[in-house]
């Protein structure tokens, strides 16, 4: 349990750099709804199923829907 | 210059915050409140899920504040955007493929029933009025982006979100007449575990189940809708 916390973990935070890094708008979008989604897995593992749900449902669906309608009505690359 | 008395600033904050949370032990046990709600939370509101009792019931007053801060945010929002808009035009909307379109239209009541599914049995399974309004809002994203030129009827979100919102405080003004305190749980308690008891803990969050799904679909209808214009 505690090694897939672990690579869960790694992962979080490579997407979150990634997030960071990314030039083109909408990878850095998909790579922070990566990052909610693997706190979603995170706090399932840690037991506390309602944050989990919490954190699916706005972090990982809403959130990204609303910025993907940001970065389609703005500017898609970064100078 | 200014960097240099931000990198100072920073620090004297960050100095301040470390001796002030060094002293407190983390993760030793010594929170009395929380064993408390651990061993008779059960026995005090009938909901077996102990997170649904402290959020509604133990600080229910709280859960009004969090309700509250999202509808200020609907509301500026609602502002903002409507300080833009206003040329009614009608651009040309690209049809969604035959797949995304017939997948979303399937999905959609299935997500709708898991959102109310998560509201209703908040008090007995882990979710509530946040996470079900959540997915319920979600389903109006997935309807907004598969099937364009379907809109919510505007008035019927609005008052829907009113009717959560009376429904919350007329709760807790009825509990302050009978019992004495806001938000007093003055139904029956009945029997732990099933579907209708915990007393007034279910209409809580069927309120803001109500509230937090009309307020967050009001907020996709917005950005989409009505930014249309300003794309192009």
């Amino acid at each position: 349990m505690e090694i897939i916390a672990g690579i869960l973990v790694l992962l979080m935070i490579a997407s979150a750099i990634a997030a960071a890094l990314f030039k083109d708008l909408m990878n850095a979008v998909i790579a922070s709804c990566i990052v909610s989604l693997i706190a979603a897995v995170l706090f399932y593992l840690l037991q506390a199923p309602d944050v989990a749900m919490a954190e699916a449902a706005i972090g990982a669906a809403l959130v990204t829907g609303i910025f993907v309608i940001a970065v389609k009505r703005t500017k898609r690359f970064e100078e | 210059m200014r960097k240099l008395i931000s990198i100072i600033l920073l620090g004297i904050v960050a100095t301040g915050l470390f001796m002030s949370i060094s002293q407190i032990p983390f993760g030793e046990p010594g929170e009395r409140m929380g064993d408390h709600f651990i061993r008779e939370g059960v026995k005090e509101t009938g909901a077996t899920n102990i997170v649904t009792a402290v959020v509604v019931s133990y600080r229910g007053f709280d859960t009004l504040g969090e309700v509250t801060v999202l509808f200020t945010a609907a509301m500026g929002l609602g502002a903002v955007i409507g300080l833009v808009r206003r040329k009614k035009t009608h651009p040309v909307i690209e049809p969604a493929s035959l797949i995304v379109y017939t997948g979303c239209r399937f999905l959609f009541p299935v997500i709708l029933l898991v959102g109310t599914y998560i509201v209703i049995h908040g008090h007995l399974t882990p979710g509530g009025g946040f996470q079900g309004g959540a997915v319920v809002a979600s389903a109006f994203l997935l309807m907004y982006l598969g099937c364009r030129g379907k809109r919510i009827r505007e008035n019927l979100s609005r008052g829907l979100e009113s009717l959560g919102g009376l429904l919350f405080i007329l709760l807790g003004v009825t509990g302050l007449l009978i019992g004495g305190d806001f938000l007093f749980n003055f139904l029956p308690l009945g029997e732990a575990g099933t579907l209708i008891s915990a007393g007034i803990i279910p209409l809580i969050y069927l309120a803001v189940g109500l509230k937090v799904g009309s307020e967050l679909a009001g907020i996709i209808d917005h950005l989409i809708e009505n930014t249309d214009e300003l794309s192009e």
